[in-house]
Order: C-alpha cells, then sequence, then structure tokens
C-alpha cells in the first residue's frame, strides 16, 4: 500500500492514543471524543489504503510482515470502533489504541519484503480468508485490553485498596460484558476465516489440510477460545477466569501469528509464501 | 451601606441551644414581621435548619442592626441573651459574603461537601421574597451564592466520594455491577445502620429486599416498610443463592455466613458475583469468603477506611474551593459599590459618550468630505443629544425615597443600559432556570 496513507495513518492512531492517554489523566470528555475522531480518520486512511492497493494488485497486500502487521493494526482499531460504538466506554479506547500504535510502529520498523507474485495468491478466496481472520483477530484483541481493565478493576475490589484508575474504570459487570460480547462475535469470524482458508487450500493446493505448524496453531488457538466460549456458556465462567483467559488466549495469538512465522517454517509464513508455485 | 450576618452553628453552639433558637417552619410570617422591623434594617433574611442559624441583613447603621438582631432572637424565641451571645458570630461585608458563599458551597458543613444545605438556603430566599424582606443586595448576593455553590460542585471534588458506609456501599456496589436496577438485596439482621444501607440500595434501583432475622416478626414488619419479604435465619442458604447484595448486621458471636456456604453455592449460581456488606461487630461473614472468585467482602472497617480517605479527599478539594470563593467575594464587592448614584451615572454617561464616538468613526468616509463648520456642528448636535437621552435617567436616579427603592431603580437603570454585562448574562441565566423549575 502506499508509503504516505500508512504514515498518515500511523500519524493519526499515535496522536489519537496520546489523546487517549491524556483522556485517563485529565478526565475532559473532549478529548475522548477528539481522540476517536482522529482513529476513525486514521482507520478511513488507513482502509482505504489497501483498498486502492487492492484495485491496483488485484490482491489484498498482507503478504509480507509488515503489511499484515499494518493490517492487524487496522483490524484492532476497526474492531475498537464497532466494539466502542456498541458499550460507549470511553477509557476502553485509552487501553486498546496504545496496543494498536504498538502494531503500527513495530509496521513501520520492519523492512517491507518483496511482493510475493504467485497467481495464486490472487484471489477473493484469500481476501476474504485473510480479513475475517484478522477482524477476529482485532475483536479478540479488545476483548484483551477490556481484560487488562477487568484485572485491574478487580483487584481495587478485592485487594480494598483504590488508585486513581478505580474511578476511571467502569464496573466489573461491563467489563465482563465486553469480554463476552468480543468472543462471541470475534469466535464466528475466526471460524469463518479458517474455514475459507481451508476451503481455498483445497481448491488450490489440492489438501483441506497440510499440518503447517501455522494451521496446526490456528486450530489450538481456535481450540483454547471454543472451550473458553463453551464453559462461559454452560458452566457460567466469567469474572476474574474468563478476563484471565482472555489473556491467555492474546498471547495464543501472537504466539501463532509472529512466533511460528519466525521460528517454524511453513507454506504460511512470509518467506514461505514465496516459495509456492 | 452593610451587609452583617448574626448567627450561630454547630461549631459554636450545642444542639440543645440551636433547637431553641431553631426557627419554627409554620410561623415564617411572625419570624419576619420581626425582622423587618429590627432598627435600621433595610432588608433581611433568616437560614435556619438543624446545623445552624442565621440573620442577615443590609443596612446603614451595622452596629446598631447586629444589636438589633440579637435582641430580635433573643424576644422571638424567649431565650435570654447572655444564654446565647457567647455562641453568636457576626460578620460584616466581605466576611458576610464569604462566610454564606461557603455556607451554601457546604464548606462550613458538619460532613464537608454535603448537599442538602444549598436546598436548604433555596428555601430559605424564596420565602424571604414571599416576605418582600429582601431587597436587591440580598437577592443578587443570594443568587451569586447559588452560583458559586455550582461552580464549586463542578469544578472541584468536593462532593463527589461517599463519606458515610451506606453510600460508600452502594458506590462499591455500582463499580461491581454496574447499575444496581434489578438486583435483589439481602439484609440479615435488623440493625438500624443496615435499613438505612436498603434505603440507599432501594433508591439506587434494586428491585427486592429480603430481610432474614433471628425473630421472624422482626423480619416481617421491616419487610413491610420495604415491600419485601421475611425469612428465617434457617432459610439463608437458600435466599443466599438468589440475592447480589447482602447486607449483614446480626449480633451472632459466630460467623452467620461460613467460606463453605458460599464456595458451594456459587457453581449453582453460575458464578453470577455476591457482594456481602458485613455491619456486624463481631463480624457475621468468614473474611476467607473474599478470596472466593466473583465474591466481594466488605466489613465496616474496610468501609470506615474508605470513607476516612474521601475526607481527606474532600479537605483537599475544600482548599480549592476556597480560592473559588475567594474571586467570587471580590466580584460580587466590585458589583456592591457601583450600585451608588454617581458611579452610575457616570457609567451611563461613559457607554453613551463611546457609542457616539463609534458611530462617528463610522461616518468618517462622509464627514471628510463636510467642511469644519459643518463637522462642529454635527458634533454639538450628537453631543447635546447624547445630553438629552441622559437627563430622564439621572432624575430618576437621584429621586429621593426609601433606602431599599433607590438601590432597586439603580439597579434597574443599570441593567437596562446593561453596564455591567457579567450580571445581565447571569440573571437571564437564573430566570431560565427558574423557568424550568
Amino acid at each position: 500500500m502506499s508509503k504516505e496513507l500508512f504514515l498518515a495513518a500511523l500519524i493519526c492512531y499515535l496522536t489519537g492514543t496520546l489523546g487517549y492517554l491524556l483522556y485517563v489523566v485529565l478526565q475532559e470528555e473532549v478529548l475522548h471524543r477528539v481522540a476517536r475522531y482522529i482513529l476513525l480518520f486514521g482507520f478511513i486512511l488507513h482502509a482505504s489504503g489497501f483498498v486502492v492497493s487492492y484495485i491496483q494488485t488485484g490482491f489484498l497486500p498482507v503478504s509480507t510482515f509488515r503489511n499484515s502487521l499494518s493490517f492487524f493494526a487496522l483490524a484492532i482499531i476497526g474492531a475498537y470502533l464497532l466494539i466502542q460504538a456498541r458499550f460507549n466506554l470511553m477509557i476502553l479506547g485509552s487501553f486498546v489504541s496504545p496496543l494498536a500504535s504498538m502494531f503500527m510502529i513495530f509496521a513501520a520498523l520492519t523492512p517491507q519484503a518483496a511482493l510475493p507474485a504467485s497467481p495464486l495468491l490472487k484471489s477473493l478466496w484469500l481476501t476474504v480468508h485473510v480479513s475475517f481472520v484478522f477482524l477476529g483477530l482485532g475483536i479478540f484483541t479488545v476483548a484483551f485490553a477490556a481484560a487488562i481493565m477487568y484485572l485491574i478493576q478487580e483487584r481495587h475490589l478485592k485487594r480494598k485498596r483504590f488508585s486513581p484508575l478505580y474511578r476511571r474504570l467502569p464496573s466489573l459487570d461491563v467489563l465482563d460484558a465486553v469480554n463476552y460480547y468480543c468472543l462471541v462475535s470475534g469466535f464466528p469470524l475466526l471460524t469463518i476465516g479458517l474455514i475459507i482458508g481451508s476451503i481455498y487450500a483445497q481448491m488450490a493446493l489440492g489438501k483441506y489440510w497440510r499440518w503447517d505448524p501455522k494451521e496446526v496453531w490456528s486450530l489450538s488457538t481456535w481450540f483454547f477460545y471454543a472451550v473458553l466460549l463453551h464453559e462461559r456458556l454452560t458452566v457460567g465462567w466469567r469474572g476474574r477466569r474468563a478476563a484471565i483467559m482472555a489473556v491467555i488466549g492474546f498471547a495464543a495469538i501472537l504466539f501463532t501469528y509472529m512466533g511460528v512465522n519466525h521460528w517454524l517454517k511453513g507454506y504460511h509464513s512470509f518467506s514461505g509464501l514465496q516459495a509456492i508455485k | 451601606m452593610n451587609i452583617v450576618l448574626v448567627g450561630l452553628n454547630h461549631k459554636t453552639a450545642a444542639l440543645a441551644l440551636r433547637e431553641k433558637l431553631n426557627f419554627n417552619r409554620d410561623d415564617i410570617d411572625a419570624a419576619y414581621q420581626g425582622i423587618i422591623s429590627i432598627p435600621s434594617l433595610t432588608e433581611g433574611i433568616y437560614i435556619s435548619t438543624c446545623n445552624r442559624v442565621e440573620l442577615m441583613a443590609t443596612t446603614e447603621e451595622p452596629v446598631r442592626t447586629v444589636d438589633g438582631i440579637s435582641k430580635f432572637l433573643s424576644n422571638y424565641h424567649g431565650v435570654k441573651l447572655d444564654e446565647f451571645t457567647q455562641s453568636l458570630y457576626v460578620y460584616r461585608d466581605r466576611d458576610t459574603v464569604k462566610h454564606l458563599f461557603e455556607v451554601a458551597s457546604s464548606l462550613d458543613s458538619m460532613i464537608l461537601g454535603e448537599p442538602h444545605i444549598l436546598g436548604q438556603i433555596k428555601v430559605a430566599y424564596r420565602q424571604a421574597v414571599a416576605q418582600g424582606a429582601s431587597g436587591v443586595i440580598l437577592n443578587r448576593l443570594l443568587h451569586k451564592a447559588f452560583s458559586v455553590a455550582k461552580r464549586v460542585r463542578t469544578e472541584t471534588g468536593i462532593c463527589s466520594s461517599a463519606v458515610s458506609v451506606s453510600y460508600a456501599a452502594v458506590e462499591l456496589a455500582k463499580k461491581i455491577f454496574g447499575q444496581l436496577k434489578g438486583k435483589k438485596a439481602l439484609l440479615v439482621g435488623a440493625g438500624e445502620m443496615a435499613e438505612l444501607a436498603a434505603e440507599h440500595l432501594l433508591s439506587a434501583g434494586v428491585a427486592e429486599i429480603t430481610i432474614a432475622n433471628r425473630t421472624l416478626q422482626n423480619a416481617v414488619t421491616l419487610a413491610k416498610r420495604f415491600h419485601g419479604q421475611a425469612a428465617s435465619l434457617s432459610e439463608i442458604p437458600t435466599v443466599l443463592q438468589r440475592a447480589d447484595i447482602v447486607i449483614t448486621s446480626t449480633g451472632a458471636e459466630g460467623f452467620v455466613i461460613g467460606y463453605d456456604d458460599v464456595k458451594g453455592m456459587m457453581r449453582q449460581r453460575k458464578n453470577r458475583p455476591i457482594f456481602f456488606i458485613d455491619i456486624a461487630v463481631p463480624r457475621d461473614v468468614e473474611p476467607s469468603i473474599n478470596t472466593i472468585g466473583n465474591v466481594y467482602v466488605y466489613d465496616i472497617d474496610d468501609l470506615k477506611g474508605i470513607i476516612e480517605s474521601n475526607k481527606s479527599k474532600r479537605e483537599e478539594e475544600a482548599i480549592k474551593a476556597c480560592r473559588i470563593i475567594d474571586e467570587e467575594v471580590l466580584k460580587f464587592e466590585n458589583w456592591v459599590k457601583t450600585l451608588d448614584v454617581v458611579p452610575t451615572i457616570r457609567g451611563i454617561k461613559d457607554k453613551l459618550e463611546a457609542i457616539r464616538k463609534a458611530e462617528l468613526d463610522r461616518s468618517q468616509a462622509v464627514l471628510k468630505q463636510l467642511s469644519p463648520d459643518q463637522v462642529q456642528a454635527i458634533n454639538v448636535l450628537t453631543e447635546s443629544l447624547v445630553k438629552k437621552v441622559l437627563h430622564d435617567p439621572v432624575l430618576y436616579l437621584k429621586l429621593n425615597g426609601h433606602r431599599q427603592n433607590r438601590q432597586a431603580r439603580i439597579d434597574q437603570v443599570r441593567k437596562v443600559f446593561n453596564l455591567d454585562r457579567e450580571i445581565v448574562e447571569q440573571e437571564i441565566q437564573i430566570g431560565e432556570q427558574d423557568a424550568e423549575n
């Protein structure tokens, strides 16, 4: 995608994050509103960067590590904007936007590798696969942020020692509800994304499943969230335990996403993508 | 012109004395009859609450009026002067204004920052207006006091944290459950403090209250009052299952609710959070229950700890409030100074002259084409116009009459000519607020 749009989005995310962090300290509602508009603006620029690139080249430019980091950040901001619209939790942005900014900075620091040019990557199936998976991951990232907020607030209430954050954080009930909402909406997206990926693998490579490390780890992560969802719905897991699981789940996502690329090789890793014929 | 205040409050007088000097709510007419006839008093208003009795007045002879107020208090309430002169405080002018602002902002209250006093002053003010006892100065002073109190409340955190046990409990509950609407409370034991907490919970939206007590009869009586249900102590395990907030206050020696009772039921209630408020001494709820997930236990010491830290927070905020008050006192003093004939006439003259100059300047382009004689003629013409316009208002201002009427006239004229822009804006605001109420 174009350097200019990427840079503009990066600047928007960083200023938005600054606004959100100032909001925590100063408690001026206007800061939150402005920060959200800046994020929204950055999101639009960022997304149009991907769209333009898609139109020009015929495929979504997520086949390099740098681009996929940037796409991850886009998914986080998108997921946040959706959930913010649903819950109107001002302080959530103060926890989510730094995460998205970190992905963006990481992307900016990663050198751009040559785009793999395999015609197999020029497929709508692949675009849908990647979009669904990342939107799911973005929502799980918001769940992670809400879980961290929950754990901080729960610590206040259990230890009976109150830091200035106590007043600023919402009630446990609301934070748990965000967590639940993220799980229920993120899980189907991830599931659809994985299924589409496997169908496309069958069509393009002749096999649904190739025991590629990324596939194995993705499925493990998926199972982890499936168990969490099941326990929530049947046994009534909630609160602290659900929050800790959301944190562990996020760690698993990070490992599946980054660790597998770097330590374990497979056709899903970015260097592996080059080799697909 | 002076503003004086004579009064006593919870810091200077014991409750017994305050009760004796308290004004009866049914005798407002008689009280104001007496106040209006205090020697050399121009305007007057009294504020009487359980924590204070204060009488404020404007006067030309402060010493005589202060004396008159003490005598009036003594005669009206039938209490000998030397019984309460020790407890009286007297403020004049700037100190009166400051004191009133502090009272309205709840800086002088027994519980710093409690919000009721402002409402009480508003009631007192309406009574004084209805009785025709307050005039331009006290009206403005009271309005100003309301807006200062509002400023203090919004700009400082003086009212923002709980300083009573039951309110602190409600605040904690809100941080756990978010909304209390539809939540179910269980009262174990029926102490006075538990009742108070239950009232707070109900007004915060709690849907139903169950009361469990050793003597079922008491539980039934209390349940009627709160439109709740009664239960015996043996039913606690069952009712606990449904409760979200539990307040315990029994006189029992051992724990009424033990670790295993709660641990055992959490799975069944699908880990719905439960909040125990244990205000009994010795404690009713086993403290280790707090370690169970989604269960929160606060005992009376925990709540008191929160209250203490909130109180010290309020004291810090009070310092900020004092700064606001000093600022507003200064503004009010400046306004009072203008409330005289001479500065008002000068104000109108300056304003008209400014308008005249501004209009001449605007016509500069046309005036340039005229001869010096013609320009001179226009100057004279406009000057005499200004003088003519000024003539009647000045006569009106200089009319002799009762002091209070004269101040009202000055105030009127100042408003008509919009000499104190901020004040007119404020009046408009207050007018709108009154219309809303």
